[in-house]
């Protein structure tokens, strides 16, 4: 599916579903994770380590035929603050949208603390977002900050 | 405040603080022995405490109520390996109110979730005290009059010690100028420090136990305990520079006090005990008053 053109390496384009762009590469499996993309069975493409001017190595992800409501999306605002989703219908672009990280989370993360109940009992996690630009996240039980780079994954 | 648990400092606003202290001070003045009759206080403690288990169920029994519970997990179902979530609703059934004290972080906020019985936290790990700082907020506000501008020294290890992290939250609120008195490795973290800056407080820090001293209203003391230390020379080296001595109170105000959270190792030298500015013993006996004062305005008894 990847394509040599002027040098660089492209993927090929999808008729319709959504392409989510300037994903960090050592984000991109833990977005597959967040949108549980290794239990749909639609058609999927995804590149990594490619260069990126602003975030160094990239990845990309493309999903034919899916679309995402935005609060499921938002989730991986968490690993990949910038990224970009281009909804495609018709192989043309029709919207952009660009991720936000939401105000609270609510059992996509882990709190770092090895201390904490939650990593302790089991328990849904929940945080609120102290820092967007550079992700901290406050834990509501422990009280303890997890920051973007020791986010884990539930 | 009735039902309200009481599982962080930053529960309660300025004003339940000040009315928490002043029905401290209403028990302090005249005892209530029958405040509590028909109710159950469970004082659930996963993990050893002599001091706050103690103040608790003495300020229960002075009210006239009655404990149960249990002061070590190794005599509870813990040891079958029940969950905290199967402890705690069963224990909301026999009792009123939920004191407890537990190892592990965040423990009281999911307990308070898990029942409709309030839960007031006895310490959870490293985490909060609430308690703790209320009585701390007592004492200096019975040995100063005002809780209003004063200046307070916070000595020790500042990096670790929750009493002086929560100590801090709650006097920003009372326009407090800060020293902070610590070795390099136990500085106040800039969390702290960035919260003062934003509030428009002051601040210092400094190395040296003594200096400016001469200013302060309140030292508190906390101790500084060697496994803080990555490097043990480091240890060695400061350990005896953060011990206060009789002869560095020379020259202090007339009713400045030194406050400990307890237990002392030995950063308060013996020969500070007698001189009248040591306050840290009244201030376990303030424990008893204000643990009834949380209880009784918990219990919607007050």
């Amino acid at each position: 599916m990847l394509h040599k053109k002027d040098n660089k390496l492209e993927v090929s384009a999808i008729e319709n579903g959504t392409v989510i762009d300037h994903i960090p590469a050592k984000a991109l499996f833990k977005v597959i994770s967040i949108l549980s993309l290794d239990k749909i069975d639609k058609q999927i493409t995804f590149g990594t380590n490619l260069d990126s001017k602003k975030l160094g190595k990239k990845a990309i992800i493309k999903l034919s035929d899916t679309f995402f409501i935005d609060k499921e999306i938002n989730k991986i605002a968490l690993v990949a603050p910038q990224a970009k989703l281009n909804i495609i219908r018709n192989y043309s672009v029709v919207e952009k949208k660009v991720v936000e990280v939401p105000d609270e989370i609510i059992g996509i993360a882990k709190c770092m603390n090895p201390k904490c109940i939650t990593n302790n009992e089991r328990i849904t996690t929940r945080f609120s977002v102290v820092s967007k630009r550079e992700v901290r996240l406050k834990c509501h039980y422990c009280e303890k900050i997890t920051d973007q780079e020791h986010i884990e994954i539930v | 405040m009735k039902n309200k648990s009481l599982v962080s400092i930053t529960d309660y606003t300025k004003d339940e603080y000040l009315r928490i202290l002043s029905l401290a001070d209403e028990f302090e003045k005249k005892p209530d022995p029958s405040l509590l009759r028909d109710k159950v206080v469970a004082t659930l403690f996963f993990e050893p405490s002599t001091r706050t288990r103690l103040s608790f169920e003495s300020a229960v029994l002075k009210l006239g109520g009655r404990v149960i519970g249990f002061s070590d997990s190794s005599s509870s179902s813990v040891t079958k390996g029940e969950t905290l979530y199967d402890t705690i609703k069963i224990v909301s059934n026999y009792c009123d109110l939920i004191v407890m004290r537990h190892p592990l972080e965040g423990t009281a906020r999911f307990a308070s979730e898990l029942t409709n019985i309030p839960v007031i936290n006895a310490g959870d790990g490293a985490n909060q005290h609430p308690t703790q700082t209320l009585l701390d907020l007592y004492s200096i506000l019975k040995t100063q009059g005002t809780l209003d501008n004063l200046t307070i020294f916070m000595v020790g290890d500042l990096k670790y010690g929750r009493t002086v992290h929560s100590l801090l939250m709650a006097m920003s609120q009372f326009k407090t100028t800060f020293h902070f008195v610590s070795p390099d490795e136990l500085k106040m973290p800039d969390e702290y420090k960035y919260y003062l800056n934003c509030l428009g407080l002051k601040y210092t820090e400094q190395k040296d136990l003594t200096a400016n001293i001469a200013g302060a209203d309140i030292i508190y003391m906390t101790r500084v305990q060697k496994e803080r230390f990555s490097d043990p020379i480091e240890y060695e080296r400061t350990k005896n520079a953060y011990i206060l001595k009789n002869k560095m109170l020379e020259g202090t105000k007339e009713n400045m006090r030194v406050l400990h959270p307890l237990p002392r190792v030995n950063e308060i030298d013996l020969d500070v005990d007698a001189n009248p500015k040591a306050y840290y013993f009244t201030q376990a006996l303030n424990g008893v008053f204000v643990r009834q004062a949380i209880i009784a305005s918990i219990l919607g008894l007050k």
